[in-house]
């Protein structure tokens, strides 16, 4: 009686362990919501990292953002001006139908185009040719050489010429269109609740370890961490930092960290003469000190990396030097972070002229980046000790970043002396340089997020140079040199990398990523 | 009473339309979500297209004139973010509200009205204290604290429930919802307590008040002489007489119950109509916030209507009119 009993329970626990269906699946708590299933509905980091589950790219970003083949097995420029892809054969979508060059042709004219897109893949397909050689070959052109081709192709879906690159954001929402070559095909989709996606056994790649995922929409961070910790789900992203100390105790759960692309800065006032939220001692016009290489340097040395490091960020962050981290393609080697010396920083603000010091405001985000307010603060003080009296400002990102960016008069940003983060979607320092240092310029469509108006002609013929140099070695080198001179000149202040968390529960890990992407593909047994 | 009710959807007419005119202009000098939304790598040329794609580009008084015009064929906008039209997505999230927010009500009513007779009819017994310390508890601690200590007791260290979102659901008589299933059941347990200790407070204090007032009324008095058993005083004519003020109130809340569970939606993750709210004004979707508030208006002066009817059929003494007429 007893061995039978005995033997019953064996049986029943090797069906509880080995029963693959209970096993396999995967629940994600997610920080961030995707707000379609259309793949190119909204380019945005949750949205894009949603549709990598589903849908393929011609090339994919490895977790360092390295590129990697995906759709496409080899490409390389023929001529100055064209770029050839070779097509992976023998593909098939969700449904069956196999996968082809007529279907990247359609998807690189339906991901500009969708109809009330918040944010299109516009910038990604702009000046670009594609033109279908056979079955699996396909050529893209532009007007000037370009050497980011692959890094912006990495970006643009593949969906199919039959069922996708018609369909309305709606279809795909519905699951009638949703229809890819990814690793999971899509079951259901509702939205605030869960997104749900099984395996597909047919994928070209390497197939996923789990049958069925559910992705669960967790914006508040307790709630999230309750979840996990409760067990209705596997793994978040997005731990609160607060709480990593106590995680790290707790047996139960293990986790991931790795750094971002991201890199947390200040952005100067160096154009107006008269800076709104700059003022003489007391309260008067004074001009412009952050006009002024020293007065830059002296704030970048009255700051203590160190302690933003250990106490706001709770050790949860990599001290910065540049605009990306190491690593990444086009960083230089000769950049450190500028230590701390409130003394030098004095002086050279006599050296400058403002001796006695200053007043300034600092303005930031309360809900967009890691311990953003509390950063905020921390600097607030460390330049008053140097004599610069610095107001704190922080509000929600709703209000933030329209008013840092274009809240002044004219469209011009309103603000003099700002906390803002940059993730670098390319994965290399083109990203950042034409964004934030490159002079402000419409018509070309350089330096969008330039909100101190940074303006140095050598830097700006140095990243255009960059950007027109196919060869990689000689770019990298080109955009580092750039980096170099804009840092030395203290165009922005980089504070820190910003590093990720997700929390798993015991007996899973997942593998960090640089574009703070959460992929099922990620998340591996131990 | 036509004319009664005519009047009242008259005058909700105008609500509604000063509302929307508020909460349009409100939202829109506090921003717009196209920073939010844009990819920061967006060039100068992308953001003027998304600005224009939303509609954003021109004048507010256009773009109001342009929202009514819709409004009047039934279109409330498209949700800036999620590019689906406002309404289908209020109506997507609507049955877990409405499922979380009846519960509430039920669970008020079956613990609210047994205990408040209890304190009501023996004020002086240790249980009936300890119920009224009680509700003074239910009606102080706040929501969200209530909320995350039961998430950390009941999910957390004891692994009973589960600690966010909606479980399964089931179609029983053509109406489909969690409460029919048992994963779904575990999932609404804590979220509706949660919502209903309030109201459970609220019920309590209302039903002892009526009660130990009805007791010393004539027709307890002559009821009892005229020997009916305990258990039918109190269960129909005590109990019936004092439930006006108790449907009046519940009535009342359950619109609140609808519109702003926000705080236990949110700690709780429940796909609800409250999530949605605080989520679209936390990123200035416009479209959603002006198309729900106009909802809960519209709600709220129906359910106001139905209670006046109500109150007219529990006590005839109760006429429908206008004041002053």
């Amino acid at each position: 009686m007893s061995k039978f009993k005995q033997t019953l329970g064996i049986l029943a626990a090797t069906a509880l362990l080995g029963g693959p269906a209970m096993a396999e699946e995967l629940t994600i708590g997610l920080a961030s919501e995707p707000t379609s299933m259309d793949p190119h509905f909204h380019n945005l980091g949750p949205n894009n990292a949603m549709s990598r589950h589903i849908f393929d790219r011609l090339i994919l970003q490895d977790e360092r953002q390295q590129l990697i083949p995906g759709l496409a097995t080899e490409w390389y420029p023929i001529d100055d001006l064209t770029w050839e892809f070779k097509l992976r054969q023998g593909v098939t979508y969700h449904d069956g139908s196999p996968f082809n060059a007529d279907d990247i042709v359609c998807s690189f004219n339906r991901a500009p185009d969708v109809p009330n897109s918040p944010s299109s893949f516009g910038i990604y397909t702009k000046g670009k040719t594609v033109v279908r050689i056979d079955d699996f070959t396909i050529h893209i052109k532009t007007p000037r050489p370009y050497p980011l081709m692959a890094n912006d192709v990495s970006t643009i879906v593949i969906v199919s010429s039959d069922s996708g690159c018609d369909a309305t954001t709606a279809a795909f929402n519905d699951g009638s269109a949703a229809i890819g070559t990814g690793p999971f095909k899509f079951v259901s989709y509702s939205p605030g609740d869960s997104i749900v996606v099984e395996r597909n056994d047919d994928y070209w790649g390497e197939a996923p370890i789990w049958s069925k995922v559910t992705f669960k929409p967790l914006k508040s961070g307790p709630t999230r961490l309750a979840a996990l910790l409760a067990g209705d789900v596997d793994i978040i992203e997005g731990v609160p930092t607060t709480d990593i100390t106590m995680l790290a105790k707790n047996a139960e759960v293990s986790l991931s960290q790795g750094v971002s692309n991201r890199v947390i800065y200040l952005h100067l006032d160096h154009d107006r003469a008269d800076s709104p939220f700059v003022k003489a001692n007391g309260g008067g016009a004074i001009d412009n000190p952050l006009r002024k290489l020293e007065v830059r340097q002296a704030i970048s040395m009255a700051i203590n990396r160190d302690a933003i490091v250990d106490q706001v960020m709770e050790g949860v962050a990599i001290k910065a030097g540049q605009l990306l981290p190491d690593g990444f393609f086009g960083v230089s080697d000769k950049l450190a972070p500028v230590g701390y010396d409130p003394e030098g920083a004095k002086a050279l603000l006599a050296q400058a002229g403002v001796g006695d010091g200053f007043e300034l405001t600092i303005h930031g985000p309360n809900d967009r980046y890691i311990n953003d307010a509390k950063i905020a603060e921390a600097i607030g003080q460390m330049l008053t000790r140097i004599g610069i009296k610095t107001q704190v400002e922080t509000m929600p990102r709703s209000i933030y970043f329209k008013r840092a960016s274009r809240g002044g008069p004219d469209d011009t940003p309103e603000f003099s002396f700002i906390l803002v983060g940059w993730g670098a979607g390319s994965g290399e320092a083109s990203s950042p340089l034409k964004s934030l240092i490159h002079t402000y310029d419409r018509e070309a469509g350089f330096g969008a997020s330039n909100r101190g108006r940074y303006s140095v002609a050598a830097v700006d013929a140095l990243i255009e140079e960059a950007l027109a140099t196919v060869d990689d070695e000689e770019r990298a080198a080109l955009l580092a040199q750039a980096t170099e001179m804009a840092i030395n000149d203290v165009a922005i202040i980089p504070l820190h990398y910003q590093v990720n968390t997700w929390a798993a529960k015991k007996g899973l890990k997942y593998i960090a990523r640089t574009d703070e992407y959460t992929l099922a593909i990620g998340v591996i047994k131990e | 009473m036509t004319v009664f009710i005519i009047r009242r959807l008259l005058q909700a007419a105008l609500v509604v339309l000063l509302m929307s005119l508020i909460v349009f202009f409100g939202v829109n000098v506090i921003g717009d979500p196209i920073d939010m939304l844009i990819n920061p790598e967006a060039d100068q040329a992308e953001i003027e297209r998304a600005i224009k794609a939303l509609g954003l580009d021109r004048p507010i008084g256009e773009q109001y004139l342009f929202f009514l015009k819709g409004v009047a064929t039934g279109d409330f906008g498209r949700s800036f973010i999620f590019g689906e039209p406002a309404l289908k997505l209020i109506l997507h999230h609507m049955p877990a509200t409405v499922e979380l927010a009846l519960t509430a009500l039920i669970l008020a009513i079956l613990i609210g009205i047994p205990l408040g007779l209890f304190a009501g009819l023996y004020p002086d017994h240790p249980v009936s204290r300890a119920i009224m310390a009680g509700s003074i508890l239910g009606f102080s601690l706040p929501t969200f604290w209530v909320g995350l200590m039961m998430i950390i007791l009941f999910a957390v260290v004891l692994g009973w429930l589960p600690a966010t979102g909606r479980g399964d659901t089931a179609v029983f008589l053509g109406i489909k919802s969690s409460a029919f299933t048992r994963d779904g059941l575990s999932h609404l347990a804590m979220p509706a307590l949660n919502l209903a200790l309030l109201k459970i407070s609220l019920v309590i204090r209302l039903t002892r008040a009526g009660a130990r007032e009805a007791m010393h009324q004539d027709y307890i008095k002559f009821a009892r002489a005229k020997g009916l058993r305990t258990r039918r005083v109190i269960g129909v004519h005590l109990l019936k007489n004092i439930m006006i003020p108790v449907v009046t109130v519940l009535g009342l809340e359950f619109g609140n119950l609808l519109a702003f569970s926000v705080v236990t939606e949110s700690i709780f993750a429940w796909p609800g109509m409250g999530k949605l709210l605080i989520e679209s004004l936390l990123q200035l979707d416009r479209p959603v916030v002006v198309a729900y508030l106009m909802i809960i208006v519209v709600v709220f002066v129906i359910i106001n209507l139905a209670v006046d009817i109500l109150y007219s059929i529990l006590d005839p003494r109760v006429r429908l009119r206008e004041q002053g007429t």
